[in-house]
């Protein structure tokens, strides 16, 4: 319950928690609700935690042109009450309200989130599948990646050393639903589906089917080529490597992304 | 004036709502040292070296050799195997995943968690047993010099192979009643300080002070007048919390070093370190006529005792006693076994025997119903007890005071609206719908005060003309505060807010046994109720001197707290009076009575439980739409109270039934042993309940209480298992196991299927 | 050690802290304030739920570094001297708390989700307190607690 000993600073600008990290020890440190849990259970031992929450301009939600721009720092709470954010891209407000629960979402940060790299996480899942950017902050400067390569394992990123992600921007899009399979309402999805119409094509994304957010390219292709949701959705485990928990088995958790896919496409409606 | 029976709001609120609660964690002690324990990461190993070497400055380590302490347990229960005993520090074998190998001291709490890293205990991983079923094969021993896994046998030795003989329908079935953690919110906590007498006072977050400072005495060999146990506020006990290791270290520890001494249990460490609850599966076959009326009932029963019983061990016995439920079966013929396995000991949780008992019955009825293709209720019906029968003795030997069996059911069934539940269903079944729905019955009856324990109460006036009630029942959540307070206040004739209840301190209450076992209210109750009669009628020969009448006409007017003579309102005397006039001539304690009350039986409260579930047969997810409860538990002193009680025994019940079991993995480690990935349901998961009420008053008393405090989780999870087979019938299922979570439904139906 | 500066109930503490000290171990221990519980250790059970500039946290998830400039509010701070908060008052009413342990926890989620839904659906209700579990009460008065209070705003 009480992490082990570490030392804190808190960054008064970007320029200076990018500095800060620069330990191969250190960790930024946000709203501390993907960190925190672990550094109690003494599964993380950080020499150093890098205080980023002060940097109270980097949580925004507004309007870029045809996409919508989300501060890092921006919380789960304010996803899902922003007016922008709901009218813009709806499923991203919607996903942010099912994550955990009250009191998590008035902590947690999308940049935590993201940057933890859980792929039982329902943000990632969103921002895959809308093929979102990812705006990362470093030593060298600013680097912008899309979603598709910024997850790279369980709980690994492609952030380099000392990079934070700093913002968030993601696709205008009307249609898009997040379909969450939980034991309990403030689990982690032992399956979760993301569906939405992006350019034109639907776009299907998993929660904890692999080592990563997944794209479920076999349904999408089906649909591409014309298939029923039914049909299209038999494909959504085509490569995935669901793992087996006390949440569920691999071969359930195949099953369910089947099922919710299914609704999913059924909830997004014909487009 | 007349309060039983009134929906009373609670004394002790206030501290709790406004953050004033006295659990033992927020006792301010000074010069406390802490103490952390160092737990075995393995399930069964043989320690070969501990290493304290790397322990800071000022920290103090024990091992097993450094701790004169003798092994521990088992309770003292007939036929469990005495050499089972736990070494409170293991010295050469740790027989399960938290069992602890060594004992950290230090100044500060943080300073005692990371000195607890710093400890290296060499282990030496031997063979593991998990499954009962294995343990049972005695090949993997866990007391080699034992020679057997077996902790204790219940029932009969041999089985009757005639015994279903005669019998037109015989069906079998097996059910798993699964490990579960009882979860109190509070986690233990202890605090233990010698005196410069050398009397030891230990703190404790527990449900039995008195016996507690028996045991502990016993542990330390020293003389219980010199222990003192305090227990003020617990959150939350449900069978668990009483003395164990840990405890008896922590005053071990406050005797060795010679300074007070604390210790607050992690959720981690409580749930493997506090004991598990039910871990047993059973086997039953039941046999009658074509028609309907039940002939025969056997279970064939194994306990999970975990690494060292603990009552698990005989909780069997309950379950045999219990095995009738609430039917007139002429022959019951019940066997069990009790084994240890590698893993946490299994204890008493809320039910204790009695849910597994309920469990097994309610589904072997519905399964002899499907069988002669017979409605559940109708079935049940047939095989009632007749309210006329009783007192009744089952063919389980156990004999029930008084039920209506029949009635509850009816009132249970018109509260749901049964029949319209199963036009829904019909209508569901016909359109293939994507949620069907089950409807699940139970009709139960429970034992309360199994033991038939005698209670303590203590009743006197003070010289304000107010009361206190010391008891020897001890509330962790009960409300005894308030409904002890509405007890007294009746027969005094006292306002309730005059009253104080007193409990938990052994140096102020002069025995007890606690509370558990829905036991409290029938016999802590009717003490306090009889001694304040006692009370009352010394202060009528009290009153009678002054009014130089005769006792036997002095009459107290319990609306107004005054006596008088029968007849003559005035002259009259009002308690505050007496209890000045008494105290001005040093004879107050004339009004002061201490009472044990024996009672001749226990009791047994009974009911009827329905259960609506819509269960997903795509993603096999089931939910919880409606619980229906009638619960009879004879006279409700505070039905405020009293439903609060059955509320949360109904949530526990649904909790096994749906969502709870506590796993290991094959080599023993516990793969549920904190409260994200152990399955406890949130407000989310739930519905709201709906009780109906029945009250049918014992003879076994004055106040005509049975217990409540378990019945909810008896009736509740066969009617909530039930209901989920009963949706999945048109599928072919004829079985899923506990907790009946989504992937269990899915599995069910692709059987089926196959 | 690190300089923090946290207003609890209404009252500034400048004080030094460790910096892995948890924000409800600094309540309960630095300042005495033991009405807030630790109940788990993975942020699942809401025993430790306090007020942070008018939110809902679980203060067994938050650094007391963390808290600095923070205005927090725990179940001490929430009656108004004798009188008891409406939230309090309905959970008393309705019998909602039995051994107490998880009550301030659930009184203090259930200001926060009032304040964001003062007419909340029961359902909206027990989602809302999603964050929080009880052994003793099965959900069912606490519910009814909530009810109340929103209905006597």
């Amino acid at each position: 319950m009480i992490p082990a000993p570490f030392e804190y600073a808190r960054a008064r600008s970007l320029e200076e928690a990018i500095e800060l990290l620069a330990d191969e020890e250190a960790r930024p440190l946000a709203g501390g609700h993907s960190l925190l849990p672990v550094m109690r259970l003494r599964l993380s031992q950080p020499s150093l935690l890098v205080d980023i929450a002060g940097l109270g301009d980097l949580r925004y939600v507004r309007e870029d042109g045809d996409r919508v721009a989300i501060g890092a720092l921006a919380r789960h709470a304010d996803l899902e009450r922003d007016p922008v954010l709901r009218a813009s891209c709806p499923i991203l407000a919607q996903t942010a309200a099912e994550i955990g629960d009250p009191q998590v979402r008035h902590r947690g940060t999308i940049g935590g989130s993201v940057a933890h790299g859980d792929p039982a996480s329902d943000l990632p899942t969103v921002l895959l599948t809308l093929d979102a950017d990812v705006v990362v902050h470093g030593p060298d400067g600013e680097r912008v990646m899309p979603a598709a390569e910024f997850f790279t394992g369980p709980f690994e990123t492609a952030l380099r050393r000392q990079e934070l992600v700093t913002e968030l921007r993601v696709p205008k899009v009307a249609d898009g639903v997040y379909v969450k399979f939980a034991r309990r309402a403030q689990d982690w999805a032992t399956v979760a589906v993301a569906a939405a119409r992006v350019g034109g094509r639907v776009a299907v994304g998993l929660t904890s089917m692999g080592p990563t957010p997944l794209r479920a390219r076999g349904v999408e292709e089906a649909l591409a080529g014309g298939a029923s949701p039914g049909d299209a959705a038999a494909r959504a485990a085509e490569g995935a490597s669901p793992s087996s928990d006390q949440a569920g088995s691999a071969d359930y958790r195949r099953h369910l992304a089947q099922v919710l896919t299914k609704r999913a496409l059924e909830q997004l409606g014909p487009g | 004036m007349n309060v039983i029976g009134q929906r009373v709001v609670r004394k002790e609120d206030p501290r709790f709502l406004t953050g004033k609660g006295r659990y033992v964690e927020n006792l301010r002690l000074t010069d406390a040292l802490h103490a952390v324990f160092v737990r075995s990461p393995f399930a069964h190993a043989r320690i070969t070296g501990v290493d304290a070497s790397g322990a800071p400055d000022g920290v103090r380590v024990f091992a097993g050799a450094d701790v004169d302490l003798d092994r521990f347990g088992p309770p003292p229960f007939p036929g469990i195997e005495a050499r089972m005993a736990r070494p409170p520090v293991a010295k050469d074998v740790v027989r399960f995943v938290g069992d602890i190998a060594a004992v950290v001291v230090a100044e500060t709490r943080a300073a005692a968690v990371d000195a607890a890293e710093s400890v290296f205990v060499d282990y030496d991983p031997l063979p593991v047993v998990v499954r009962p079923e294995d343990a049972a094969k005695d090949e993997v021993l866990l007391f080699p010099e034992v020679g057997t896994n077996v902790a204790a046998r219940a029932g009969a030795p041999e089985l009757d192979p005639g015994f279903f003989d005669g019998c037109e329908v015989v069906v079998s079935g097996h059910l798993t009643s699964q490990r579960m953690a009882p979860c109190p919110l509070e986690p233990r906590s202890a605090a233990a300080v010698v005196d410069e007498q050398g009397r030891l006072t230990a703190w404790l977050s527990t449900q039995t002070p008195h016996q507690d400072r028996d045991t502990l005495a016993r542990a330390l060999g020293i003389d219980p007048a010199l222990v003192r146990v305090v227990a003020s506020d617990v959150g939350g006990g449900f069978g668990a919390k009483m003395l164990n290791v840990e405890e008896v270290l922590v005053a071990w520890l406050a005797r060795r070093l010679g300074r007070p001494v604390r210790w607050t249990e992690s959720r981690s460490e409580s749930m493997v370190a506090l004991g598990h609850g039910r871990a047993q599966s059973a086997t039953f076959t039941i046999g009658g006529s074509r028609d309907g009326a039940v002939q025969a009932y056997r279970l064939e029963i194994l306990q999970d005792a975990g690494a060292y019983p603990q009552i698990a061990a005989f909780l069997p016995n309950l379950t045999a006693l219990m095995s009738s439920g609430v039917y007139a079966i002429p022959k019951i013929e019940c066997t069990g076994v009790a084994v240890v396995t590698n893993t946490t000991p299994v204890t008493a949780f809320r039910g204790a025997g009695r849910p597994e008992a309920s469990q097994l019955i309610e589904r072997a009825m519905d399964a002899f119903a499907a069988e002669i293709g017979a409605d559940p209720a109708e079935v049940r019906r047939r095989n009632f007890i007749p309210k006329d029968a009783f007192p009744y003795e089952t063919a389980s030997h156990a004999t029930y005071d008084v039920g209506d069996y029949e009635g509850a059911l009816d009132l249970a069934l018109r509260s749901v609206g049964y029949d319209e539940l199963r036009a829904e269903q019909r209508r569901r079944r016909e359109a293939g719908a994507t949620t069907q729905l089950g409807i699940g019955l139970s009709t139960y009856v429970e034992i309360t005060n199994g033991g038939g324990e005698p209670e303590f109460g203590e009743v006197e006036i003070t010289r304000d003309g107010g009361a206190i009630v010391r008891t020897g029942s001890f509330s962790h959540g009960q409300g005894h505060e308030t409904t002890f307070a509405m007890i007294a206040a009746e027969r005094l004739g006292l306002p309730v807010e005059k009253v104080q209840v007193v409990a938990g301190d052994t140096d102020v209450v002069a025995r007890g046994g606690g509370t558990y076992g829905s036991k409290s209210t029938q016999i802590g109750g009717t003490a306090a109720a009889e001694a304040s009669s006692q009370v009352v009628e010394r202060a009528r020969r009290l009153v009678a001197d002054l009014l130089e009448a005769n006792p036997d006409d002095v009459v107290l007017d319990v609306g107004r707290g005054e006596f008088h003579v029968a007849g003559a309102p005035a002259p009259s005397v009002a308690w505050t009076e007496l209890a000045e006039r008494l105290f001005g001539e040093g004879r107050l304690e004339e009004l002061k009575v201490a009472h044990d009350f024996q009672p001749s039986a226990p009791t047994f409260p009974f009911g009827a439980h329905v259960a609506v579930v819509e269960v997903d047969v795509e993603t096999g997810a089931v939910e919880l739409q409606r619980l229906v409860a009638v619960d009879d538990a004879g006279t409700l002193i505070n039905p405020l109270v009293a439903h609060g009680q059955v509320h949360g025994g109904v949530a526990t019940g649904v909790a096994q039934a749906l969502y709870e079991e506590m796993l290991y993995d094959e080599d023993g480690n516990p793969v549920t042993a904190n409260l994200a990935a152990y399955c406890f349901p949130t407000p989310a998961e739930l519905p709201s309940w709906e009780v109906a009420e029945m009250e049918t008053p014992t003879p076994v008393n004055a106040l005509g209480a049975k217990g409540i405090g378990e019945s909810g989780t008896i009736g509740a999870t066969p009617a909530v298992q039930n209901a989920v087979i009963d949706a999945l019938a048109p599928y072919g299922v004829r079985h899923v196991e506990m907790p009946c979570n989504g992937e269990r439904v899915w599995r069910a139906l692709q059987e089926a299927r196959a | 050690m690190t300089q923090v500066s946290i207003t609890v109930n209404g009252t500034r503490h400048d004080v030094d802290v460790e910096p892995r000290q948890l924000l409800v171990y600094f309540l309960r221990e630095q300042l005495g304030l033991t009405g807030t519980n630790v109940g788990c250790d993975t942020s699942s059970c809401g025993a430790c739920t306090v007020l942070v500039d008018g939110e809902s946290v679980k203060s067994c998830n938050v650094l007391a570094v963390q808290a600095d400039g923070a205005e927090v509010t725990t179940i001490e701070g929430l009656a108004s001297g004798d009188e008891l908060h409406p939230v309090q008052q309905a959970f008393r009413e309705q019998h909602g708390l039995q051994c107490g342990f998880c009550t301030p926890g659930f009184v203090m989620a259930a200001v926060s989700l009032l304040r964001e839904h003062p007419s909340p659906t029961e359902e909206e209700i027990r989602i809302g307190l999603e964050g929080n579990l009880c052994r003793c009460t099965g959900y069912h008065n606490i519910v009814r607690a909530v009810q109340a209070a929103a209905g006597a705003a």
